[in-house]
């Protein structure tokens, strides 16, 4: 079967995940966002590229960052945008998500960036659109977050420079998380040798070991040596059932301090998709401490996600 | 079959015609920027051998095409370097090859993002006709009407350039 993300001629048309994506693929939009990363210096921020295209950010679950992030990168790449919060309207009507998504075509939508709680609603709406039409997934359910992979491999690049000896470490809660899917995808496709994932019992899904990476219940023992230390948000939800004993157990053996972070390598870099629990995931000395890139992740996400929608959008409709 | 002259004359030719372009504008106005990538290695060399301050600009136009929704992008050289001022300043804009004006076009599009330069000209090495836009060459090595199948390619060794002429029949 052909893979969902790809047109005929092999082009991305798509982005659902970063799992299978080809390397080439993944290595293209990296460039492409650095050729967007000095956009932000100049006078006039924007490029005509999508000039006269329709994007529908269509979040059907709450985000204010990534939403914002994608609205800035549309408008940059001088995209009309349209914010619909569904949560609010169709969906508590009862429309379904395939009659919401038919009548904002009917409305000529180019591009859909869909955030959804279901894992795979992407996926469904990729399969129903017309050829000419752009689905790119903003976050679904536990399954995939594929922009934030990306922006993720950006920072580790931008800083890191070659992915091909380095040790990456992420930390937290794994179980639940997209990010954490699409950074493991994406880290293996691009050649790091070692990905580690350090997490409670209970919250490390089974068969990690399948997807390539070392697993660690002593946090101090997975730091070691470590280029990278992607943290992970702890949801505030999970210390209401019997996953988690409490927030101060968690900090005291699973958050990031400057004692344990000094086990990774003196040039380690320490990273978070945001938003940040202080104080449950991280200490506040490490997340504003010289490691942290956490403020850069974000500025290098509008890029990122300039390049994927550029890229999409620019794929013929084979 | 067209022969081509030699790239090292038609680059001294384009040498001499830039100096006394710059030599008639006010000193220390006038900036160099390439269209990556032929029209850049020309303008760094240009820049070298005019003695000129700073470093040469560089576009990378792949944003500013008028053929992307046909095309899409392709895979990217490297971004555009404006390390100037662009307004009130005089730009020499170089390419290797002027054809159908399309590109000079998304080249002055991007420059006036950066802001509202005083003048610019522009400098090629080839001019093989073809225009489909009102653009022209005011520094301008050689005029040569190619056929409209065929295709002129820099090349760069070391510090020298050569040109090659590609149609159809030689494949």
């Amino acid at each position: 079967m052909r893979n969902p993300q790809l047109n005929r001629n092999g082009e991305l048309t798509h982005l659902l995940t970063l799992d299978g994506l080809p390397r080439d693929i993944v290595t293209h939009i990296l460039d492409t966002a650095e050729t967007f990363v000095p956009l932000a210096e100049r006078e006039i921020k924007k490029v005509p590229l999508l000039r006269g295209k329709s994007v529908f950010n269509l979040f059907f679950e709450n985000s204010t960052r990534t939403r914002t992030t994608f609205e800035i990168a549309a408008k940059r790449l001088s995209a009309d945008v349209y914010n619909l919060n569904i949560n609010a309207s169709s969906a508590s009507k009862g429309e379904s998500l395939l009659d919401t998504i038919s009548n904002l075509s009917a409305m000529q939508a180019d591009l859909f960036v869909v955030r959804h709680s279901a894992s795979g609603a992407p996926h469904l709406i990729a399969q129903h659109v017309a050829p000419h039409v752009h689905v790119v997934n903003a976050g679904d359910g536990w399954h995939a977050h594929p922009t934030q992979g990306l922006l993720d491999m950006y920072t580790i690049r931008h800083y890191k420079r070659d992915f091909t000896g380095l040790t990456v470490a992420v930390v937290g809660d794994v179980m639940h998380s997209r990010v954490a899917r699409s950074d493991i995808h994406a880290l293996t496709t691009l050649g790091v040798p070692e990905v580690r994932v350090i997490g409670p019992m209970t919250l490390l899904p089974g068969g990690l070991e399948h997807m390539g990476v070392k697993v660690f219940h002593d946090m101090r023992e997975g730091l070691r040596g470590a280029d990278v230390v992607i943290m992970l948000r702890l949801q505030n939800e999970r210390m209401r059932g019997a996953l988690l004993p409490s927030a101060q157990e968690y900090f005291k053996n699973y958050g990031l301090t400057q004692e344990k972070l000094a086990l990774a390598k003196p040039d380690a870099i320490v990273m978070h998709p945001g938003p940040m629990n202080r104080g449950v995931e991280i200490e506040s000395a490490v997340a504003d401490g010289r490691q942290a890139v956490i403020l850069n992740q974000v500025t290098f996400g509008i890029a990122v996600r300039m390049a994927v929608m550029s890229i999409v959008a620019g794929a013929g409709s084979a | 079959m067209t022969t081509l002259p030699d790239a090292e004359a038609l680059y001294a030719e384009l040498r001499q015609a830039v100096r006394h372009a710059i030599e008639a504008l006010p000193a220390g106005s006038v900036h160099l920027v390439g269209i990556l990538s032929g029209g850049a290695w020309l303008a760094e060399r240009l820049h070298a051998d005019l003695n000129l301050p700073d470093r040469p600009g560089a576009l990378n136009i792949s944003f500013y095409r008028d053929d992307f929704d046909r095309i899409g992008l392709h895979h990217q050289v490297r971004p555009s370097d404006i390390p100037f001022d662009v307004e009130g300043s005089h730009i020499i804009l170089v390419d290797d090859v002027l054809y159908t004006g399309r590109t000079i076009r998304g080249a002055m599009n991007e420059l006036f993002d950066y802001g509202r330069p005083a003048s610019i000209q522009l400098a090629v090495l080839v001019d093989r006709g073809g225009r489909e836009l009102p653009v022209a060459a005011a520094l301008c090595a050689a005029r040569i009407e190619i056929p409209a199948n065929a295709s002129i390619h820099l090349a760069r060794d070391g510090d020298r350039f050569t040109i090659a002429l590609e149609s159809p029949a030689d494949a």
